[in-house]
Order: C-alpha cells, then sequence, then structure tokens
C-alpha cells in the first residue's frame, strides 16, 4: 500500500479504536468554512502524487493533496479546465478540500457544479476501510452514486484519498460585457437573457455594474456580444475580474471581511431560486449565478437573514463570521436530520472524522 | 389429475393468502376499492417491467390518486413489514420494478399531471408518472425542452428516470437525469414526508438528492420532480460518417472530443448492426462500411455551421471514407432513424436478443468491438452493436433463441463476459439501464464487500427496515459467494499497490 494512504489507514483505525476525533486538513485554506473545526489535525495534505489526465475521455484522477493549482495548471497544457471553477483561497487549496466543500465559482449556473463533475472517490471510512465508488467514466449507474455523497459532506463521511473528475475543453471563445444597471434591471436582464439559447456563462452584480460572461463556440459569442450591447471590457479585464470573483479577492469581499473584522458583520452565502426577488435586507450585496447565489455582507441577526432566504423557497449559510452561534448551515428538517445521522454512523460509527464540522452533534 | 403440490408449498400458499388478505384488508382504508388489485388476472400485467425474462406475482397492486393516499399506503406496509416496489411505466431494462412476491407494488401512474412549468425560472414541476417527452411538448410552446432523452421517452416516466438517472443521446453534452433535476418530493419508506434538493441550485446539508437519482426506488417513494429546462437550440444538423476499420471510428470519436467538441449526440454502429437496420428503416445507411458514426451539433445557425465543420475536419483526418451531412431536418432524422430503431430491428433479425449496457473509456471501444468479435465465435452466438461513442456506454446486442436453453445459457455467458471486461477496461457494468436484478452477480465484480457493505449501510440510513425494493441493486454476501468470480481490481491511478480487500 501506498505509505501515505496507509499511514491515514492506520490513524483513522486508532482513532475508531480509542473514539479520539480527527479533523482532516488538506491545504488549511477553509479551515474558516463551516463549524469550528475540533480534534486532532490529520494532514491529508500527505496525499500526493501524479495526476493522471486523459484529455480524450475528459477525466482526471487525481489524489487528494495535490495543490488545485498544480492540478488546473496540468489540464491547462492541454486546453482543459475543471469548468465549475472552484474557488482558491490561497496557494495551498486541495483537490480533496474542493471535493469536501463542494463550492464552485462564478460559471457554476451555466456549467454545473463540483458534484455534477465528480465521477468517482477512493476514500476511508471511519472505520478505516479504503472503498472505491464510481470510477472514470461518464456514464455510470452501477450501485448508489456515493462518490457524489461526498462532494460537500466537509469530511463528515470520510477522508477523501483520491477523486475523479470530469474535465471539459476550454471554451473556444469568451467575452465580458458590462451594464449599468439597478439589481432588479439586473436580474429581469439575466432572466430574459437565459430564456434564449445564448452562450450565457458568468454573472455578477455589484455596485450598479452588471458584468457578464459569454462562453462557447466564436460564432455564438460573436454573434450574442451584438445582440446583448453593453460595453466589452478587454480580456486583459476581464480575466483578472472574474478570477478575483472566483477566489474570493475581489473589492466586494475584501470589503466584507473588513466588515467582520470591525463591524460585526458576517458574510451571507444566499441560494435562492434564481428568480427570487431581492430581499431587501439592509448590508452590502453581490449577486451571481444570473440571481442564484447572492452574498450579503451585514450585521443583521442571522434568523432575519435565514427566514428572509427561507421565505423564498432557499436557503443561507454564514459563511465567514465570527459567530457561528447560530450554525453556519441552515438547519435541516427532522426527517432529513434523521437521515444524516443514520448515514454519519453508516461511515462513521463512532463518530471520530470531523465531528460537528457540518452540523452540530453530526 | 393434478400432481399434490409438496406439503411445504401448500402451506407457503396458504400462508401467502393469508398474508394477502390481511395487506388488501389494511390497504383498502386507504385507497378507495378501484385503486387496490390483488386477484391474479388484475396483477398479471404488473409482473415485470421491460426485462421480461423475469417475472413475479406481486401480492397486491395498489395505484393511489393523492400524496396522502401515498402517504398511508407507506404507513400501513411499514406497520405490516410488508416490501413495496414502487413502479412507473415500467419500461425499465434491469427488473428493477419487478414485483416482490409477499410485496405491494406501488404504482405511481395516476400521479401523471404537469403542475406548473415557470418560464422565466425555466423549470417544470411535474408529478412522477408523467412521461418524459410530455414534458418537452409541454415546454415547447414556451421555446424550452427537457435535455435527458432516453429511447423508451415516449413512454418512461420521470420518476422512474429519477430512479435510474436516465441518460440518452443528448447526455454528453446536456447531462443525465442527476444534472437536469433541482427537487424531489416524496415519503420515506415509513410514510413520512420529505424533499430532496430545492429551488435553489444546491441545499443544505449532505446532498441527499444525489444519492437518490439513480437509487432504482430503494430510498424513498417519489411523487414530484422539479427539473430545469433548456432553451430549444436554433437548429440541429448530424453528420453520418463511414469507417473502414472500426479502429479508425474508435479514434474519430477520440479525436473529436481531444479537439475539445462536445457534440450534441455521437453514436456509433457496427456493420451488423448497420445491416439490421437498413433493413428495418432503409434510410440509406453505407452497408460497406465497418462502422458508422453519427455526430451531431445544435446551437444557432452559424454556431452549428462552424462546428460541423471542425467535426467534418477532424473525422476525415481520422479515415472517414464517406461523411455526409444533414441538409434538412428530414434528413437528420432520417439519419438517426436507424439509430433510434436498433432494438426493434434487432427483435426482427433474431427470436430474441439480450441488451447490454456496460460503460468503458472512449479509447477503449475499438478494443471492444474486436473482442466481442472474438466472443462471437467462443459462445457461437451473433452480437451487434449500438454504442454512445461519445460517453463510453455500449448496447451490444447479443442475438440468441430462448426456446433453446443451450442458447440461452451461452448468451448470458456472453453477455457477463461483456461486463467483466468492462469492469477490467476500467468502466462499469451499467452505463444506464441500472443494476435491478439483472446485474446483481456483476455487482460483485465491480465491488469489493466492503463497497457493498457500505451501500447497505446508505440504503438503511434512508431506510432502516429495509423495505423499499428489497433484493435489487446490492447482491448479497451469499450470491456473490456463489457466483464465484472474484472483484476485479480496477487500476487505482495514483496509488496502482493499494490491495482492494
Amino acid at each position: 500500500m501506498n505509505p501515505a494512504v496507509a499511514a491515514i489507514v492506520e490513524r483513522v483505525r486508532d482513532a475508531h479504536a480509542s473514539g479520539r476525533p480527527l479533523r482532516i486538513r488538506g491545504g488549511g485554506t477553509k479551515d474558516f468554512y463551516g463549524e469550528t473545526p475540533t480534534g486532532d489535525v490529520l494532514d491529508a495534505g500527505t496525499l500526493v502524487g501524479a495526476a493522471d489526465h486523459e484529455p480524450t475521455e475528459l477525466v482526471v484522477t487525481a489524489p487528494a493533496g495535490m495543490a488545485l493549482v498544480d492540478l488546473e495548471a496540468l489540464l491547462a497544457e492541454k486546453g482543459q479546465c475543471l469548468a465549475f471553477e472552484p474557488p482558491r483561497f490561497g496557494p495551498g487549496s486541495t483537490v480533496g478540500g474542493m471535493v469536501a466543500a463542494g463550492l464552485s465559482g462564478p460559471s457554476r449556473a451555466a456549467a454545473g457544479s463540483v458534484r455534477d463533475h465528480l465521477l468517482g472517490v477512493t476514500l476511508i471510512s471511519g472505520t478505516g476501510e479504503l472503498m472505491h465508488f464510481g470510477g472514470r467514466v461518464i456514464k455510470n449507474v452501477a450501485g448508489y452514486d456515493v462518490s457524489r455523497l461526498v462532494a460537500g459532506s466537509l469530511g463528515i463521511l470520510g477522508v477523501i484519498v483520491e477523486v475523479s473528475i470530469k474535465v471539459l475543453a476550454r471554451a473556444q471563445a469568451e467575452a465580458t460585457l458590462r451594464f449599468d444597471c439597478k439589481p432588479t434591471e439586473a436580474l429581469a436582464l439575466l432572466h430574459g437573457w437565459g430564456a434564449r439559447p445564448l452562450p450565457l456563462d458568468a454573472s455578477a452584480w455589484w455596485n450598479g455594474n452588471l458584468i457578464v460572461r459569454l462562453r462557447g463556440a466564436s460564432a455564438a459569442v460573436a454573434e450574442a456580444t451584438r445582440t446583448l450591447g453593453g460595453e466589452t471590457i478587454p480580456p486583459a479585464a476581464a480575466a483578472p475580474f472574474w478570477e478575483s470573483l472566483r477566489d474570493h479577492t475581489d473589492p466586494f469581499f475584501v470589503a466584507a471581511d473588513d466588515a467582520i473584522a470591525h463591524q460585526d458583520a458576517t458574510l451571507w452565502r444566499l441560494s435562492l431560486p434564481q428568480t427570487a426577488p431581492l430581499l431587501g435586507l439592509a448590508g452590502d450585496e453581490l449577486i451571481e449565478w444570473h440571481g442564484a447565489q447572492r452574498w450579503l455582507a451585514t450585521a443583521l441577526p442571522a434568523a432575519q437573514v435565514r427566514d428572509a432566504a427561507a421565505a423564498v423557497g432557499g436557503h443561507a449559510t454564514a459563511f465567514r463570521t465570527r459567530d457561528k452561534s447560530a450554525g453556519v448551515f441552515a438547519p435541516l428538517t427532522p426527517p432529513l436530520r434523521a437521515i444524516h445521522e443514520r448515514l454519519k454512523r453508516s461511515f462513521d460509527p463512532k463518530g471520530i472524522l470531523n465531528p460537528g464540522r457540518l452540523y452540530p452533534g453530526l | 389429475m393434478n400432481a399434490p403440490l409438496p406439503e411445504t408449498a401448500t402451506r407457503s400458499l396458504a400462508e401467502r393468502s393469508r398474508r394477502q388478505a390481511e395487506v388488501v384488508g389494511a390497504l383498502a382504508g386507504a385507497v378507495p376499492a378501484h385503486a387496490l388489485l390483488w386477484r391474479r388476472e388484475d396483477t398479471v400485467p404488473y409482473e415485470c417491467d421491460g426485462l421480461t425474462a423475469y417475472r413475479e406475482q406481486p401480492l397486491v397492486v395498489v395505484l393511489p390518486e393523492t400524496e396522502r393516499q401515498v402517504a398511508e399506503v407507506l404507513a400501513i406496509c411499514h406497520r405490516l413489514e410488508v416490501p413495496v416496489v414502487a413502479r412507473g411505466a415500467g419500461t425499465g431494462l434491469s427488473g428493477g420494478a419487478l414485483p416482490d412476491p409477499l410485496g405491494v407494488t406501488l404504482s405511481l401512474a395516476k400521479f401523471n399531471r404537469i403542475l406548473a412549468i415557470d418560464r422565466t425560472a425555466r423549470t417544470a414541476t411535474v408529478q412522477s408518472g408523467v412521461r418524459n417527452l410530455a414534458i418537452s411538448e409541454a415546454a415547447k410552446p414556451l421555446g424550452l425542452f427537457y435535455a435527458p432523452d432516453p429511447s423508451s421517452q415516449i413512454a418512461c416516466t420521470i420518476g422512474g428516470n429519477v430512479a435510474e438517472n436516465s441518460g440518452g443521446v443528448h447526455c454528453l453534452k446536456y447531462g443525465l437525469t442527476l444534472h437536469n433535476v433541482l427537487k424531489v418530493r416524496g415519503f420515506t419508506a415509513a410514510g413520512e414526508a420529505v424533499e430532496f434538493g430545492g429551488d435553489s441550485l444546491d441545499a443544505p446539508g449532505l446532498d441527499l438528492l444525489a444519492a437518490v437519482i439513480g437509487s432504482e426506488g430503494m430510498l424513498a417513494v417519489i411523487f414530484e420532480v422539479t427539473v430545469r429546462l433548456l432553451p430549444v437550440a436554433e437548429t440541429a444538423r448530424c453528420i453520418m460518417a463511414s469507417f473502414a476499420d472500426v479502429r479508425h471510428a474508435g479514434n474519430a470519436v477520440a479525436a473529436i472530443i481531444a479537439a475539445g467538441i462536445v457534440p450534441a449526440g455521437l453514436e456509433m454502429m457496427d456493420k451488423p448492426m448497420t445491416a439490421a437496420v437498413e433493413g428495418f428503416v432503409h434510410a440509406g445507411y453505407d452497408l460497406d462500411a465497418a462502422a458508422i458514426l453519427l455526430c451531431e451539433s445544435d446551437g444557432s445557425a452559424s454556431a452549428v455551421e462552424e462546428e460541423i465543420g471542425r467535426m467534418a475536419d477532424v473525422l476525415r483526418a481520422c479515415g472517414a471514407t464517406r461523411i455526409e451531412a444533414s441538409e434538412s431536418e428530414a434528413q437528420r432524422l432520417r439519419f438517426w432513424s436507424g439509430r433510434k430503431n436498433a432494438f426493434p430491428a434487432s427483435g426482427r433479425i433474431s427470436p430474441d436478443y439480450m441488451c447490454m449496457d456496460s460503460t468503458i473509456p472512449r479509447k477503449r471501444l475499438a478494443d471492444m468491438l474486436i473482442a466481442i468479435a472474438e466472443m462471437e465465435t467462443k459462445h457461437a452466438l451473433r452480437c451487434v452493436n449500438v454504442f454512445h461513442a461519445g460517453d463510453g456506454n455500449l448496447h451490444p446486442l447479443i442475438l440468441f433463441d430462448a426456446n433453446d436453453a443451450a442458447q440461452l445459457h451461452r448468451a448470458e455467458a456472453f453477455g457477463a463476459e461483456i461486463l467483466e471486461l468492462s469492469v477490467a477496461m476500467g468502466g462499469t457494468v451499467t452505463g444506464e439501464h441500472g443494476v435491478g436484478v439483472e446485474k446483481l452477480s456483476s455487482m460483485c465484480v465491480q465491488f469489493s464487500p466492503a463497497e457493498r457493505a457500505q451501500m447497505e449501510g446508505l440504503k438503511r440510513a434512508f431506510d432502516p427496515a429495509g423495505k423499499l425494493n428489497p433484493g435489487k441493486v446490492i447482491p448479497s454476501l451469499s450470491r456473490c459467494a456463489e457466483y464465484g468470480r472474484m472483484h476485479v481490481k480496477r487500476g487505482l491511478l495514483a496509488f496502482p499497490e493499494l490491495p482492494r480487500f
């Protein structure tokens, strides 16, 4: 057995025997995310090795400890990419952390999420059992889709050892357009465009600006650029903008960090139906995913934000905050909570893997 | 005179009648009389699904008409510890809806209403018994459609599609059921209301929706589905390309993908299949080609023009001997007519056929075709091949005569060999038809005992009593022991030296 994998299996078995919890950590760039981590650090960054990229199969298999930037560089050599644009909160962000956190970037509404692109996972369960689910092929319905259940599970089901991900060719053409508008106008424009077969990819509204990215075949992007109008942002300015939005280094997120530090604000991630109206909550707001993801930096009480999101059929996550007392993630209904508890017990009967990171008591 | 039944059989028949009376009596309070079937002549239509080789008489068939009735039926079955097998249109090809002889078959056929189509949000909320094609038909006046299009889309229901995570020829570009469903509403085995996913793009907690989709009715009973709709493309065109060698055709598939093109459909037929469908539809296929590729592009007229040009260049460079691009919708549909009729055309040239459904890496398509040709000699049976080449999903159709027990036996051995080779090539035993009962033994080859035990654990997390569609998907330990074939090690690429169990 690969020594790094063997060492982790050993650590997990010991923890299973002793009942001492482990806190799984890749690059540590997402330590802020989810409920406060507890337990002895289990360094998954040791799970390194070569990635296996097959451009004609549109698949890459990579060890969990591999740096996300390295994986993306490898794909870029062959003109391919991770279409869901996972955020990199630092150079240390790992492939395993990307899957465990399940976060997707600006292109998510058009290209799909981490989970949508995940094809297979090798993981070590809470009893130290090494298991493989899914595979390297796109169509696969043999057994339950355990691998996709792991996306966004924040390590509570197992230690991710290796993942296989569907990759895509980078778009042939891309264009970024800017419009001056109010948020209501931005939503109306986006929903109108969405109903037409346009190569609409990403969008962001903040502070009176709607920025839209088109991606696709050259003819389609050229055509849509003419149809949509607006001001064309040159690629040299557009690329860093989308990168900063993706990695949360954009001025909106910098200001949010400041508000968290000095005004007891929380950065909320509101996941709403795309067509939900503006919630009218006080604070600074950035709208992505054509209305489906809205970032809100506010000092309003958690219950008020949660209720407003729930009222339109969405949910709110306290994404970055100094106060996690109201819970980071929206509470589950009792039947779903019961399923979560039984799932946790079946993967990790002693509750030693990232206990409480997703929900207290889970 | 009939031979007397053995004593055990008599006892079990009496036991079954007693149980039937008990269940019918309990359910009679929950649903109207016409929604409850138990006489043999009434339950016969439910004895199998699209996989007709497996048949069982259900104890009772119940056809509830309201959510409340579904909840009550489930609660009663839960209390009486009766297995429940949910059923849509019964078009599944792996026996996923095969009745349990001591269970209730819960038909959702009466849940056939489209509840809402939201043009702005581009979603449709429909009851689970709505047919796949009916969604696209209802959305068409709004310029929208539902992308996953399994071949059975005229008949199959969205609830069944969710249970099987169905694909179709468009899934390379537009994704599987999983990628196009936002939310499902249903009940747990105990009859508790649950909602998986949501109207937003994600839901809090673990992604239970991902687990429920493709779970073959074993985790929950679903009565309502919210799907994503897409704008209908302005136009579509299809290229039909001939190859003199299956290797060239296989390489062309890889080359198209490597060129960064994601075709709206990319299908392959081998020579015997082409001959069979030509005899059926008379579409003018190239009967001399060793393999034919159908390669579709959709989008705006100019984008399609551009993509068709790029695809034709790649196909030519890969040695295509004939390339024809459709110039009209009628011609495009004619190109597809043979592919769409592959199954009935096979039924015409053979009394029976067995349809396989494994997936392999695209680059192995030609290797697989060559291996299948060798297996034809070994098992003394013919096999015709259609592939969803773009995603490596194979549908070899093994031709045989079920009236000849030896042929049936050889066909089964032939099929098992294809599945095992698929796993060894790094693929999977089922790409879109599901495990059901048909591929239970093959699951022993693909998954280790620990992996199968974990799947059972997942099942019990949703259904602690194990009463939803029992006996499907996860083979028992004893079954795997009897099957006698080892779990095939797949290449764990970064850690090739890892032991698997």
